[in-house]
């Protein structure tokens, strides 16, 4: 399969389950009480986990080899920091980009 | 571009409660609009990145309409990962719209099949969270509750395809020295933050960041699955033990 197959592949099907799994209790509302409690513990769990582990590769072992003091990792750390302070999307990645861009320069 | 904001009484031809719900819903997303933007020109670039073309990214935003899925699929089209865990992984992330299915259900119980299906499409966290909110306070009957709750979602899906095409657009212009991959894990990191809010969250992040960290030499897409999973494990018996400390 070429590259653009599989993306239409993923599209398709992460459409369709997606579709699914919003649709689930909307359309069983009669039928079905809730999510019982320890299943909600752990769908709250899922945003944080997954954010988490796509995240911190990217930062600290970009291209696969360690570099935590490298530009990705000081970059991310000030970003993290606009984050926290500002809670704003946009602030933290254009930050972000910039500080990347100026430690690539200056620690290579 | 966006539906009117304005609390305006409508023409009684169309619905007069249900219009006016309709805008309410419409003025009460336009202030989390501006967030949405830079998550769905990334949903763009994204694709361009991974060699996909405009047709991909807007496939995508229509067909999938979800920000961090769309992002965490691309990211590993992009780095080749199998089919298997690329579907995997964007549709356990989007498994939280269980959660908001179930919460919503109660107040749009009333409305056709096909209108619930509706509903169901378009459902966004920021949807999902402006509505509750406001049903949780407000007294409506069941359409005003549809329609104010379509009236959210319908100005975040047009920025969500707005901004795509836009990405993808600009994608292709961007000199290639600009580290776009890392806007990517940089909007990553700008959601996690607020998923962040307690120490089972707390947890689960950490858990899932370390052995993410560790499971980079692991074959291509198998380290992100057991990331999360353990991620979740972890925070998920916290969270556990929690509530049985303090039975509600």
């Amino acid at each position: 399969m070429s590259p653009r197959e599989v993306a239409w592949w993923a599209i398709v099907a992460i459409g369709a389950g997606t579709f699914a799994v919003r649709a689930s209790f909307l359309v069983l509302a009669e039928k079905v009480a809730a999510v019982p409690p320890a299943a909600q513990d752990a769908l709250r769990m899922v945003p944080a986990a997954a954010l988490a582990a796509l995240v911190a590769p990217a930062v600290l072992r970009p291209d696969g080899d360690w570099d935590p003091l490298g530009p990705r990792a000081l970059a991310g750390l000030v970003a993290l920091g606009v984050a926290w302070r500002t809670r704003s999307p946009a602030a933290t990645i254009v930050v972000g980009l910039v500080a990347v861009v100026v430690l690539d320069l200056v620690l290579t | 571009m966006l539906a009117p904001v304005d609390d305006a009484p409508a023409s009684p031809a169309a619905g007069p409660d249900a219009l006016r719900a309709f805008r309410l819903g419409a003025g009460s997303i336009v202030p989390i609009l501006l967030g949405v933007v830079p998550f769905g020109l990334i949903a763009g670039l994204a694709a361009t990145r991974a060699g996909l073309g405009l047709a991909e990214a807007s496939g995508f935003s229509v067909v999938v309409f979800a920000g961090a899925a769309q992002l965490a699929a691309l990211d590993l089209l992009g780095s080749g990962a199998p089919l298997a865990v690329v579907v995997a992984t964007a549709l356990v992330i989007n498994l939280r719209f269980a959660m908001y299915s179930a919460s919503l259900a109660p107040h749009l119980a009333g409305a056709s099949l096909p209108r619930r299906l509706v509903a169901a499409y378009v459902m966004t966290d920021q949807s999902y969270a402006v509505s509750i909110v406001r049903f949780a306070r407000d007294e409506m009957d069941g359409p005003a509750r549809l329609a104010f709750y379509l009236g959210t979602a319908t100005p975040m899906w047009l920025t969500w395809q707005v901004c795509t095409v836009v990405g993808a657009v600009a994608g292709g212009v961007v000199p290639p020295g600009l580290p776009l991959g890392f806007a990517v894990a940089l909007a990553f990191l700008s959601l996690l933050l607020p998923a962040v809010t307690d120490r089972p969250t707390l947890a689960a992040a950490a858990t899932a960041a370390v052995v993410a960290v560790l499971a980079v030499g692991l074959p291509a897409g198998t380290g992100l699955p057991l990331a999360m999973t353990s991620g979740v494990a972890v925070g998920w018996l916290l969270a556990t033990r929690r509530r049985r400390r303090v039975p509600a």
